[in-house]
């Protein structure tokens, strides 16, 4: 295979980085004056790189001798990815405008260019070395945008721990990754997939756990979460609704590919860690949400219960588990997108950021449609029929029961009881509760058109697209296997 | 005989550099025996045949890394004694952490024991024999690993503007030189004659 073909499969990679490359010149000249125009032509890449998919890029075909896999799984999972990055890039300039001095610099669009080349790196990769480069490409670029606000200490905060506690995690998966090639002799995916087959043995099952606890980390599965609530109260509103969308899918792809060309052969050996990691998150993850003030850390704690559930679909190791594992990403990013973005519209009449939960009380009185948009992302996030969020709950445990994992599944049932809780208490709050100062009324036709497209996707009309998104998340699925 | 006594030679030094660089009471002392350490683990690599290894040692560590841990000991100021009242704290941590380290080396030195042909036949990349190393790594680096390159060259950038992006800031009162303004001006700009009738100050 000659280089040209190769750079051809890797053309959305290609497309971002250049445009990251060119956008970066634009801002070093532009300055702050080229923050608006950076933002748009960074939307414009990003729909390029989606464009470029079509090509040989999902066409099942390996470049760069085996480093990169460009099948539909990587994809599905991409459109997913580009997707949430460009919903987080449109939400920044208006929350800038109103944070006291922290402008939007054109810098953030760039970055989170740079981190959409890491996490396509990532749900292509083919092996370890890639995994890992496309890891750290997304990662450190996480690191500054969670301290974007400079002047806001917590914001600062959030990045130094996410930073601290992420190198921590890296260095176990390099752990993992350095006996994974020690007792296989190889990094690629298929010769591991051969050695865990053939020669089997105690340091390569050593590696597995430790990849696996790595990944864990990532993906902010109980008990690698603690993370999670503090960096994502402290960045700044769209890196937090970024930072459960985009790289949620990237991880949870990258942890499916692992366990399934990697550790297919050892599906016995995964299978107890994943059980335990999506049950432990499940249940975690709604107990700890029920005493939470502030509607940021609660939507943390919603996105560690609702990675729970997607790893329910992981366990079953199947065709059907790994369709419903990307089902569920899609609902859950486009309900998680939703409700950050009426979090952003939660501001007082100075304009400043409010994030208490009591200050939604009454809020069907005084903002009607934002509260009966708010209600429909919180409903499916329970999973309550007839809201869409029912379907991919329902797709995850059909799976685990067909794989034979009815334990599995029944307290998986148990525990979304546990969590609609917290869920409904907030539309309680909203609709029941005396009204507390309304909030200032702003955000532009961008965001009203978004919250209104995300709660109809959420709706019962999506319900129409079940035979679309099943087949193409099937056949995304099937090229794992 | 001659690999022997230079290898029991070089490792021996490494140890005990590597002990004197976290017993030295002085920080400056500590960052130049670990320079010692340097020099003699590039030794060790000449003796295994990484020769480009050895090279990246010296110039790398020795050249940068250590001289820029010189520069920070000495130019910042920090309290190693405050540092040190946290020994006796940590030392149960830390003797947890070595032995665990210890276990480490061992569960790998039995690992490299038992690794047969069958693993060394699956390497993707096999030890070459009749190139030297430095061609080797090259060739394998420009072609076969060209993608995770090019990846760490991106990793590098995000580092690069990160660092900027949280550490730029307009600073206002400063005086930068602007030399268009310097070459523009006239004697009658700057200088005024004066003259002042007897008795009387002058008014700047």
């Amino acid at each position: 295979m000659s280089y040209a073909t190769m750079l051809t499969i890797a053309l959305p990679e290609i497309v971002l980085s250049l445009g990251a490359l060119a956008l970066m010149l634009a801002a070093a000249w532009g300055g702050q004056a080229a923050a608006r125009p950076v933002c748009w032509a960074a939307l414009v890449v990003l729909i390029g790189a989606g464009i470029a998919l079509a090509g040989p890029s999902s066409s099942g075909v390996e470049a760069f001798y085996g480093l990169y896999r460009a099948d539909a799984f990587s994809a599905y999972s991409k459109v997913l990815i580009y997707a949430a990055a460009g919903i987080a890039i449109l939400m920044a300039p208006r929350f800038f405008e109103r944070t006291g001095g922290d402008n939007l610099r054109p810098e953030y669009p760039v970055l989170i260019l740079l981190a959409a080349v890491g996490m396509g790196m990532m749900v292509s990769a083919g092996d370890l070395l890639s995994l890992y480069v496309g890891l750290e490409l997304q990662n450190l670029a996480h690191y500054v945008l969670a301290s974007f606000m400079r002047r806001d200490t917590r914001s600062a905060e959030a990045g130094l721990k996410y930073f601290v506690l992420s190198s921590l995690a890296s260095g176990i998966l390099l752990y993992g990754i350095s006996l994974i090639y020690g007792f296989s002799g190889t990094t690629g995916f298929d010769g591991i997939a051969d050695a865990f087959a053939t020669a089997n043995s105690t340091g390569l099952t050593f590696g597995l756990v430790f990849v696996l606890v790595g990944l864990a980390f990532k993906i902010a599965a109980v008990p690698f979460h603690m993370w999670t609530p503090d960096v994502y109260e402290g960045a700044p509103t769209p890196v937090t609704a970024y930072f459960a969308s985009a790289p949620k899918v990237a991880a949870m792809a990258l942890i499916v590919r692992v366990a399934v060309e990697a550790m297919g052969p050892v599906t016995i050996e995964w299978r107890q860690i994943v059980i335990f990691a999506s049950l432990a998150s499940i249940f975690f993850g709604s107990v700890a949400a029920i005493n939470q003030k502030s509607i940021k850390r609660l939507l943390a704690y919603s996105s560690i219960n609702n990675i729970g559930f997607a790893l329910v679909g992981l366990a079953a190791g199947t065709p059907e588990g790994v369709s419903s594992v990307l089902v569920y990403m899609t609902v859950y990013i486009v309900m998680t997108l939703g409700s950050f973005m009426v979090v952003i519209r939660m501001r007082d009449e100075e304009g400043r950021q409010i994030e208490t939960i009591a200050s939604l009380s009454g809020m069907s009185k005084t903002r009607p449609g934002l509260a009966l948009a708010f209600m429909a992302f919180m409903f499916s996030l329970a999973g309550i029929p007839p809201l869409f969020g029912f379907y991919p709950k329902l797709a995850v445990f059909n799976a685990a029961v067909a794989a034979g994992l009815f334990p599995l599944a029944v307290l998986a049932v148990v525990g979304s009881v546990i969590g609609a809780y917290y869920y409904i208490r907030i539309v309680k709050t909203m609709y029941f509760d005396d009204p507390a100062p309304a909030f200032a009324v702003s955000g532009s036709t961008v965001e009203n058109g978004l919250i209104a497209a995300t709660a109809i996707a959420i709706s019962p009309v999506a319900y129409l697209a079940i035979p679309a998104l099943t087949g193409w998340s099937m056949a995304a699925a099937q090229a794992l296997f | 005989m001659i690999q022997a006594i230079a290898f029991y030679l070089f490792a021996i030094v490494v140890i005990a550099a590597a002990a004197m660089t976290i017993s030295a009471r002085n920080p400056v002392h500590s960052v130049l025996w670990l320079i010692l350490a340097f020099f003699n683990a590039a030794g060790l690599m000449v003796l295994m045949g990484a020769e480009f290894i050895a090279m990246l040692l010296v110039i790398v560590y020795v050249g940068a890394v250590a001289v820029l841990f010189l520069f920070v000991v000495m130019m910042l100021d920090i309290d190693f004694a405050e540092f040190r009242a946290g020994f006796v704290r940590y030392l149960p941590v830390g003797l947890a952490l070595a032995v665990l380290l210890v276990v480490e080396i061992i569960f790998y030195g039995f690992a490299v024991w038992q690794t047969d042909s069958l693993q060394l036949a699956r390497r993707v990349a096999p030890t070459p024999e009749s190139v030297p190393n430095i061609q080797a790594i090259g060739d394998l680096l420009y072609t076969r690993y060209l993608f995770v390159f090019e990846g760490a060259g991106l990793v590098l950038l995000v580092a690069m503007i990160g660092a900027i992006v949280l550490t730029q800031r307009q600073r206002g009162g400063t005086r930068p030189q602007n030399i268009a303004r310097q070459n523009a001006r006239r004697p009658w700009e700057a200088i005024r004659k004066v003259q002042p009738p007897v008795g009387q100050g002058v008014e700047l």
